[in-house]
């Protein structure tokens, strides 16, 4: 089975060889125009003269378009409409698009658009949580509030009580490859478009409106992208819909990349946010009632905020049972980029919420941290309590169908299992939902054995004691993460699946590359249903006109879905040639079996292509659509009730730190990492995407600082000012390593998705800068997020006092 | 417009080039060699690192007619016929590489730092690397399977 093998990137040949095409490295036809958005300077105001001029007179400059020249929709908005490509007079941010200009070349179309002469009537921006707070500047009517339990009457009644706030910055992606879009005019009007997207169908929608034709007249076609992380889930819609409009007007193939001061000016970013907590707990600190307000900052346009605000609602408990709670949420509207989904996508702000008050009660208590976490785990599913977790790794499973939605559900959990525990409530989230496959007892447990968690806190404590200027931390975070969309209909994939007569596959699927892997794990669920390697497989782009209606490649759901949906066409194509093959030697289709590049049936062996060609030539259609959608899903987001997740993957991590208390500079000494990918596709894919994921979350919030100044303008817009983790930031020791359970939910070959889990791991980074700065004093540090060196400064004084 | 004539990956090539044309624009548009990656324009992410005589530079942020004469070397040019460079190999082998853009420019940095390191006699520690490699940006892999990339294409240089 070509399931659960490491096997190598399947693009990895032609990324060391260079040989990869990104969209900007695709040829283009001659007379390719170059695009450039003019950006207006000022955060909040109107326009009151645009004089384009010298623009239109610049070298190279073939077309200057405005609002007022656009044919047809003026609107990128991935949700509520409010997004114009170009601005109609009002702008809203530094950096808001206002005309663009087509160039034959991408540097004359960049020094055009310096020549324009804007004035404007600026108003005050509204720019921090506290000026929209008091301007009533948001994107719902009021704040969303979930509700558990009684929570007024269960803080009053609690014999510990903490309170406190917690700012958590935003993050830029800096995926590798800008932004990119490249169209090609067709006969009767219709578009051909490569972009650099994680949304190909919201490509083709949006431009489908820009030129006013339905989207049967638009192709969108990716292969690949250098990194999304959630960056091009929707802020890809600008320049495509830009460059089939310059296209549509002048004939002309259109092109446009943002440079990168462009990108990280023009395009949103992870959304801040502020927590407030207010929690009562018991001297063991057992939490019985939380209260949280998280406010977070949404930019100017709405875009994906709300559902961004949701998961992060939806993860305040990360995998705490909490008893009581209550959590507020503002999305606000400020004149900032609008912010957008960023690896996590609000899961992560939530998580910290609830270990900033974890890390909190612990130090008020004076209790080990991961004792804290312990007992306010949820309750284990059978077979993943503590104790489970210090044993030797079991072994796997035996395997169940993958098929079917009953098989599986109900045999793990159906037995009674409580961990000789303490609590009677009931093991369900603050929305109501029953969490039936907790793992994280054990995993912990097993983790911090490995890792050697209690030595090393005795070390840390020697050490401290011994050394006045560099203090040492150590920081334990756990995550258990919710997969599915929250807009359950987003829940669906399909795909494509050729079996040509030589016995070769075409493989198409509505997934994106954006170096996750995605392509390959799904190719190797193709190859195991043919019992093929999975070089008879071809992988190719994503096309809008094979497979149609699809959702992102977002909500770490790529595999999940598409393979799924890969299974289902290739079982449809597999059952066809078996019942062909069964009639011919007279046999049962089942006695049909394909494995190891063979087709035997009966006594009769022959070669995957020749068994192709015979069913080729008994006339069966040897092509199929794979259709799936994720089952069992209800979800009332404005009540906060019901079963929003299909299922949960869980992670702990374990980090160590140096902090000198003299700068506030430090650095990771040590990670160690252990994750539930399921039964993983790909263990090398999956421990690929943690490492990095670790690495961007510890990014977040240490280095990563996103800094506006009082006029809106974004001062950090280059990777000098914005600091993105390097080789040598990385831990000096970083021990991954996979969880050896199984998806009890019936999942592709048992496997649990694994892009957005492990970004919430590098939370222990700064649990563990927390920890160093606490070691310096006997107040609570109160650390602010991200860490930088000044902001560990700042805390150490607040820990001494 | 000056007349460029430049070896690149062991082959001479002759242009006339505006005298603001960058290296990197060179490469990627008049000779398609596209291996060659821009990912921030002003010599912060080492996705356009290629070789002038040898030593790796950030294409981006060089003029190319200032190259005049001289040797360049891209990822293109790097394997040998149809046997890839031992740094090519590691990357691929080790998982060292993602959504791959960086990819490039991470080889052509790592096999300079090998080479410097060769040459001056020394044998590269782990923290070599990650110090060597710290102008070359990934936001992919969180630089674990890179470095040890690196390291086995050192020993098999």
């Amino acid at each position: 089975m070509t399931v659960h093998k490491s096997l190598p990137h399947d693009s990895g040949p032609l990324h060391v060889t260079g040989a990869a095409r990104y969209v900007d490295d695709i040829p283009v036809p001659a007379k390719c125009l170059h695009l450039a958005f003019g950006l207006s300077t000022v955060a909040r105001g109107s326009v009151t003269s645009m004089d384009l001029g010298a623009v239109r007179a610049a070298p190279g400059v073939v077309a200057v378009l405005e609002a007022s020249d656009l044919p047809f929709a003026n609107d990128v908005s991935p949700s509520a409409h409010d997004e114009p490509l170009l601005s109609t007079g009002r702008v809203n941010y530094v950096g808001q698009p206002l005309f663009v200009v087509a160039a034959t070349s991408h540097l004359a179309a960049r020094k055009a658009v310096r020549a324009a002469r804007i004035t404007y009537a600026e108003e005050p921006p509204v720019l921090t949580v506290d000026e929209a707070l008091a301007a009533n500047s948001r994107f719902e009517d009021g704040p969303r509030i979930w509700t558990k339990g009684d929570v007024d009457a269960a803080l009053a009644k609690a014999s510990n009580r903490l309170s406190g706030r917690i700012e958590i910055g935003g993050q830029e992606h800096f995926y590798l490859e800008g932004q990119a879009a490249l169209v090609l005019p067709q006969e009767n009007g219709d578009m051909v478009v490569h972009s650099s997207t994680q949304h190909p169908t919201e490509i083709q929608h949006k431009v489908a409106e820009a030129i006013g034709k339905p989207m049967h007249a638009v192709r969108v076609e990716t292969r690949r992208m250098g990194g999304g992380f959630g960056g091009k889930e929707s802020q890809g819609n600008a320049l495509a819909c830009a460059c089939a409009i310059v296209a549509r007007a002048t004939g002309r193939p259109a092109k446009m990349r943002y440079d990168r001061d462009d990108d990280m000016v023009i395009t949103g970013k992870r959304h801040d946010f502020r927590i407030d907590y207010d929690v009562g707990f018991d001297e063991t600190g057992r939490v019985s009632a939380v209260d949280f307000v998280q406010a977070t900052r949404g930019g100017w346009a709405q875009d994906l905020t709300l559902p961004v605000a949701d998961r992060a609602m939806l993860h305040s408990d990360n995998a705490y049972l909490l008893p009581a709670a209550r959590i507020t949420s503002h999305r606000l509207r400020t004149n900032t980029q609008s912010a957008t989904a960023f690896r996590g996508f609000g899961g992560p702000q939530g998580v910290v919420g609830i270990e900033r008050v974890m890390d909190h009660i612990a130090a008020h208590l004076g209790l080990d941290p991961v004792e804290v976490r312990r007992v306010n785990y949820y309750q284990p599913m059978a077979g993943a309590t503590w104790e489970d977790g210090g044993s030797a790794p079991r072994p796997a499973a035996s395997p169940r169908d993958i098929s079917g939605t009953k098989a599986g559900r109900g045999l793990a959990f159906g037995a009674a299992h409580s961990p000789a525990s303490h609590r009677p409530v009931a093991n369900t989230t603050p929305y109501g939902m029953e969490v039936k496959d907790f793992v994280l007892h054990a995993m912990s447990a097993r983790l911090l054995g490995s890792a050697g968690y209690a030595a090393r806190r005795e070390a840390v404590a020697a050490w401290n004691a011994a050394n006045p200027v560099l203090k040492r931390g150590l920081g334990f975070s756990p995550v258990k993460f919710g997969i599915s969309f929250t807009l359950t209909h987003l829940n669906q994939a399909g795909a494509l699946v050729h079996v040509y007569q030589d016995g070769s596959i075409h493989l198409n699927h509505g997934g994106t590359e954006m170096g996750q892997g995605l392509f390959q794990k799904v190719a190797q669920v193709a190859a195991a249903r043919f019992g093929l390697d999975t070089d008879a497989v071809r992988i190719t782009a994503t096309d809008t006109a094979k497979v149609p209606n699809t959702s992102a490649t977002a909500a770490s759901s790529g595999s999940d879905l598409n393979g799924m949906a890969v299974r289902v066409a290739c079982d449809m194509i597999r059952d066809r040639m078996s019942v062909c093959l069964a009639e011919k030697f007279a046999l049962r289709p089942e006695d049909v079996v394909f494995d190891a590049g063979e087709v035997r049936a009966g006594d009769h062996s022959m070669s995957f292509a020749e068994a192709a060609m015979a069913c080729y030539q008994s006339r069966v259609s040897l092509s199929a659509t794979g259709f799936y959608k994720t089952p069992d899903l209800s979800w009332d987001r404005i009540a906060g009730q019901g079963r929003p997740f299909f299922y949960f993957a869980h992670g702990c991590a374990l980090t160590e730190v140096v902090v000198d208390t003299l700068t506030g500079e430090n650095r990771i000494l040590r990670a160690d990492i252990l994750h539930d990918a399921g039964a993983s596709l790909n263990p090398a894919l999956d421990i690929g995407q943690v490492e990095g994921a670790y690495v961007q979350g510890a990014g977040w919030l240490t280095t990563e600082e996103l800094v506006w100044d009082d006029k809106g303008r974004l001062r950090t817009h280059a990777p000098s000012t914005y600091k993105i983790p390097a080789c040598s930031d990385r831990p000096e020791v970083f021990n991954v390593a996979l969880w050896d359970g199984e998806n009890p939910e019936a999942t592709i070959y048992r496997s649990k998705a694994v892009g957005e889990p492990p970004f919430m791991l590098g939370i222990s980074a700064f649990l563990a800068l927390s920890d160093a700065c606490a070691s310096c004093g006997s107040a609570y540090p109160d650390l602010q997020a991200p860490a930088t060196a000044e902001a560990v400064l700042a805390a150490i004084g607040r820990a001494r006092g | 417009m000056t007349k460029l004539i430049m070896t690149v990956n062991g082959k001479k090539v002759s242009r006339d080039v505006p005298d603001e044309t960058l290296l990197s624009e060179f490469l990627r548009e008049s000779l398609r060699l596209t291996g060659t990656h821009v990912g921030c324009d002003t010599t912060q992410c080492g996705a356009c690192v290629v070789h002038v005589n040898g030593t790796a530079v950030k294409s981006c942020s060089v003029l190319a007619v200032s190259l005049n004469g001289e040797s360049v070397t891209t990822i293109e040019g790097l394997a040998d016929g149809g046997q890839l460079h031992p740094m090519q190999k590691a990357f691929n082998d080790n998982h060292g590489l993602q959504c791959g853009f960086c990819t490039p420019g991470m080889i052509m940095a790592s096999v300079d730092l090998v080479a410097k390191a060769k040459a001056a006699g020394r044998k590269l520690s782990e923290d070599d690397i990650r110090h060597g490699l710290e102008g070359n940006i990934c936001r992919c892999t969180g630089y674990h399977n890179i470095v040890k990339a690196v390291a086995q294409a050192a020993s098999e240089m």
